[in-house]
């Protein structure tokens, strides 16, 4: 009655050896390396980047040992940091011989040990979080209310456009709260207004309203055109967070969304959170609008001393606003005041690119490129604005400053020049702001970690040293007490830890410290299922049935027992991973998990041992599970 | 080995009323060191600046406080943290703080008092996340308790359920009272604890509630207090070596775990400890009082007659 099918040994078999496989590559550890990408779409890191490398390390005395060149680009393998740092260098001058317009990204990356054999199996090691391997962790909130507002100021540039082109006359658009007023002469006026709108703005409800005898038009965006806008805004930062890390040059890094207006980033690796910080929480949004007004030079168009002065005491004329040029002498005072128009021409959605240069007189400039519907509004606006000034408003934690307002010299197209005004480091800055994309909408930090790398190194050597002399101390009692069965017990037990990495490992999981904490409490909780087994084999024994029927009824009896209580464990673990964030998430999954492969392990691993060591004795004169006479 | 020579049912009801007393004192005083003391929320929960830093030698956190207030930190706590030569700078959130720049600035003050200052990590928390968790811990704590009144009521009887989950928040609770009373600090983790104990007191009850069905079968002539007895003590050196095991491995961590696992481990082992005492002492009475019958069991599951569970 105790014996099994060859078919579950051959499973049970079959499942150790793939966790064996999967578990494999924890073991190998990490080294030191240099990540090779391309930066630009035009350049690829392939053989002859590869041929270069290694020629310039050899040339240099840097020893690498490897190199290996795959999807994601080049990379090289180095024995230790120190030299790892040394490589990066060479090949960052070797590769970018201009930085200010890098080619590749050049990055510091820890590479698995494991044997290209396993790497082929997509046996990779479990990824590691940031409190094991130090790095930055960002959690940021879009403002999604200001998408929405930043999206109106555009329409009302829009339909101004619009009604200019169908000659409809009105007296005014604006912005109030969530919505846009239209003034207009008469109501028939606004009734074929409202119809060019309607047909032009899908995304708008328009309500006709008359206040003290004026003809309005109330416009809102429509709630599903809401949403659409709020996730685009998530995407676009998104994408830019992925432009702006590429540029940091971080290797592995995480940006995902989570919540509904929230943006997670994890730099591993990065210690220099200041720079981080600086580059991605350049929180920034892009908007070019002309100059009302300045009290530059006299002699240029718009110039207009009286209308800054007043706007300096307060008064700021209908449809602008008053902004300041960035100080570049880094001084507490502002730099110069700029009436600016309150619509819109551009936001940084229409650049395409943006690179640091120099004009034919070998001044700095920054060269930038507009996708084609932006070229045409960039040329309709500055057809008429020929030596106007035009400003490049960068709107950063709702605190818009003025980067640069040069002056228009012809008529723009999709492609055009900023020139004078800056060094090349300033143009090089400039550059990296526009290309690295602008944000749709503004976001702030709401968490910030960093975990130094020492500290993950400790975190690690703990929480290894937990799990390890826990186990010791359950295997000795377990032997100790259930002699054979104990036996049995810590096998299964092992099996189950073998398994619980194997597929923490196949699914790629993060794991944490609280996830190692889950390791160790789900395996202390896990050995239930055999003290609950081994139990009930004894009780069947002393109550004096033989010993193999002690062992099927202990068996069978337990199971129900095993299977209520693991489900009661697993209510809790899956409470826990719809509602955790962050550490919490990492100690469910694997605690979970761990409930999964403790039933398979504790059950029908051990009953698997039993049968194969007891099941073909006939005649069973005693179960050694330790003594069990009570005399 | 066998440390469990048990021959005549120990006589656990009889006593009922002297544990429940003791049960419904520790509760009360839980609950009143829940109310007047409160928890000692970590920064996830309250929103604020962490920063733990290394030195080379013995840390001084009054010359550390010193200078910071000088340079115009006032609100800051410092304290040793797992070993002499760290510390641990905690600020809290001020209302309308977003930026985080907090920690820059004050990585640069002390590295300019004491070169050898490491940095070994730095939290900041807004205060809207830290809300959120608070909220989203208690909506955790929710979901599982009636998650397993459901199902411990499908599974036996809506008694067992009730008595079930009365008897481990009773847990949860005086857990929650020993943070409060040693202001011990609560942390996530440690919320990941207090529920993987609630999951894992619930075993416990599980296990008793599974033989006390058994028992109604098996012991036709019993009386429901004899039914109970037997059951607990029957299953008493299990509970308990489960349990030993359990503990062996939080203990371990109580070691070895360093400081991140201190009161993860803490909470377990208070959670263990009582787990065994209320699942056997707290959820066996309730569920006599509740009126558990014969006839509640058997006839919930005829089918199963000659199935393992039986």
């Amino acid at each position: 009655m105790n014996r099994y099918p060859i078919w579950v040994y051959l499973t049970i078999a079959m499942a150790l050896a793939l966790g064996l496989l999967y578990t494999l590559p924890n073991f190998y550890g990490e080294t030191p390396a240099v990540q090779v990408s391309s930066a630009r779409v035009t350049v690829k890191a392939d053989e002859t980047v590869l041929a270069r490398v290694e020629e310039e390390l050899k040339r240099a005395s840097v020893p690498y040992t490897g190199v290996l060149l795959d999807a994601t680009g080049v990379r090289v393998r180095f024995s230790s940091v120190d030299l790892q740092g040394r490589g990066k260098d060479a090949i960052s001058v070797l590769l970018n011989p201009d930085p200010s317009q890098p080619q590749f990204t050049v990055a510091l990356n820890l590479m698995a040990n494991s044997p290209d054999w396993l790497r082929n199996l997509h046996a990779l090691p479990m990824y590691l979080g940031l409190d094991l391997r130090g790095g930055v962790h960002f959690l940021y909130r879009v403002s999604l209310e200001d998408a929405l507002m930043k999206r109106l100021d555009g329409s009302s540039g829009n339909i101004r456009a619009q009604l200019r082109d169908k000659s409809l006359r009105h007296n005014g658009i604006s912005r109030e709260g969530r919505t846009l007023v239209i003034r207009f002469r008469d109501a028939d006026t606004r009734e074929r207004a409202r119809t060019v709108i309607a047909d032009g703005f899908s995304e708008l409800v328009l309500e006709p309203q008359d206040v003290d005898g004026e003809a309005r038009l109330i416009a809102r965006i429509r709630p599903e055109a809401e949403k659409q806008i709020q996730d685009e805004a998530i995407k676009q930062n998104i994408s830019t967070f992925h432009n702006r890390v590429n540029e940091l040059g971080v290797s592995e890094p995480v940006i995902q969304q989570q919540g509904v207006d929230r943006i997670l980033v994890q730099l591993p690796g990065v210690q220099d959170t200041a720079r981080a910080k600086e580059i991605l929480g350049r929180a920034a949004t892009l908007e070019f609008r002309m100059v009302e007004a300045h009290a530059g030079s006299p002699d240029s168009r718009d110039y207009d001393a009286g209308k800054i002065e007043a706007a300096m005491k307060g008064t700021v004329p209908m449809g602008t606003e008053l902004h300041f040029a960035r100080n570049e002498g880094r001084g507490g005072a502002r730099g110069e005041p700029l009436l600016l128009s309150r619509q819109i021409i551009l936001t940084g959605d229409r650049l395409t690119g943006a690179s640091a240069g120099f004009d034919q007189n070998q001044r700095s400039s920054v060269n930038i490129d507009l996708d084609a519907q932006g070229g045409r509004i960039m040329r309709d606006v500055t057809r008429e604005a020929v030596k106007r000034r035009m400003a490049v408003l960068l709107v950063e934690k709702g605190a818009p400053e003025v980067l640069t307002a040069p002056v228009i010299q012809s008529e723009l197209g999709n492609r055009f020049q900023i020139t004078g005004l800056f060094s090349a480091r300033e143009a090089a800055d400039l550059a990296l702001l526009l290309r690295a994309g602008s944000l749709a909408a503004p976001m702030e930090i709401i968490e910030e970690r960093t975990v130094g790398p020492s500290l993950g190194r400790d975190n690690i050597e703990k929480g290894f040293n937990s799990t390890m002399w826990g186990f010791v101390a359950i295997s000795i009692f377990m032997l100790a007490y259930y002699v054979a069965f104990g036996a049995f017990s810590v096998v299964a037990l092992s099996a189950n830890l073998l398994l619980l990495v194997a597929v923490l490992s196949i699914m790629q999981a993060t794991l944490t410290l609280p996830g190692i904490a889950a390791i160790a409490l789900t395996l202390g909780m896990a050995i239930d299922a055999n003290v609950l087994i081994n139990e009930r084999i004894r009780e069947e024994l002393r109550a004096g049935a033989s010993p193999q029927a002690s062992i099927a009824v202990g068996y069978e009896r337990a199971f129900g027992t095993i299977l209520d209580s693991n489900v009661t464990t697993l209510i809790a673990g899956i409470a826990l991973l719809l509602v955790g964030s962050g550490p919490v998430r990492g100690f469910a999954v694997v605690h979970c998990l761990g409930i999964l492969t403790s039933m398979f392990s504790s059950v029908v691993v051990s009953r698997a041992l039993v049968n194969l060591v007891f099941g073909r004795r006939r005649r069973l004169a005693r179960v050694p599970i330790g003594n069990t006479a009570w005399e | 080995m066998e440390f469990f020579k048990i021959r005549r049912d120990i006589p656990f009801m009889r006593h009922a009323m002297v544990f429940n007393i003791i049960s419904g004192l520790t509760f009360l005083a839980a609950v009143f060191f829940l109310f007047t003391r409160g928890l000692h929320f970590s920064i996830e929960f309250t929103g604020g600046t962490l920063i733990e830093m290394s030195y080379a030698g013995t840390a001084d956190t009054d010359r550390v406080r010193g200078v910071l207030q000088k340079a115009g930190f006032d609100d800051v706590t410092v304290q040793n943290f797992g070993s002499s030569r760290d510390i641990l700078i905690r600020m809290p959130a001020k209302p309308g703080q977003t930026s985080a720049d907090l920690s820059t600035r004050v990585l640069e003050v002390l590295r300019a008092d004491d070169a050898t200052a490491e940095r070994r990590r730095t939290e900041f928390v807004g205060p809207q996340v830290g809300s959120e968790l608070a909220r989203d811990g208690l909506l955790a704590l929710l979901v599982t308790a009636i998650g397993i009144v459901i199902y411990l009521a499908l599974r036996f009887e809506w008694k067992f359920g009730v008595a079930a989950i009365i008897a481990n928040l009773h847990d949860v609770i005086i857990i929650l009272g020993f943070f409060a009373l040693f202001q011990w600090e609560f942390s996530l983790p440690v919320l990941a604890a207090v529920l993987a104990v609630l999951g894992y007191s619930v075993n416990e009850s599980v296990v008793i509630a599974d033989r006390i069905r058994e028992n109604f079968r098996r012991m036709r002539r019993a009386s429901v207090t004899e039914v109970i007895d037997n059951a607990i003590t029957r299953t008493i050196s299990r509970t308990i070596i489960t349990h030993g095991c359990t503990q062996a491995m939080v203990t371990s961590m109580l070691f070895f775990g360093g400081a991140a696992l201190h009161y993860f481990a803490l909470a377990l082992t208070i959670g263990i400890l009582f787990g065994i005492y209320s699942s056997v002492l707290v959820m066996a009475p309730l569920v006599r009082w509740l009126g558990v019958k014969r006839e509640d069991l058997i006839r919930a599951t005829p089918k199963k007659k000659d199935e393992a569970v039986v």
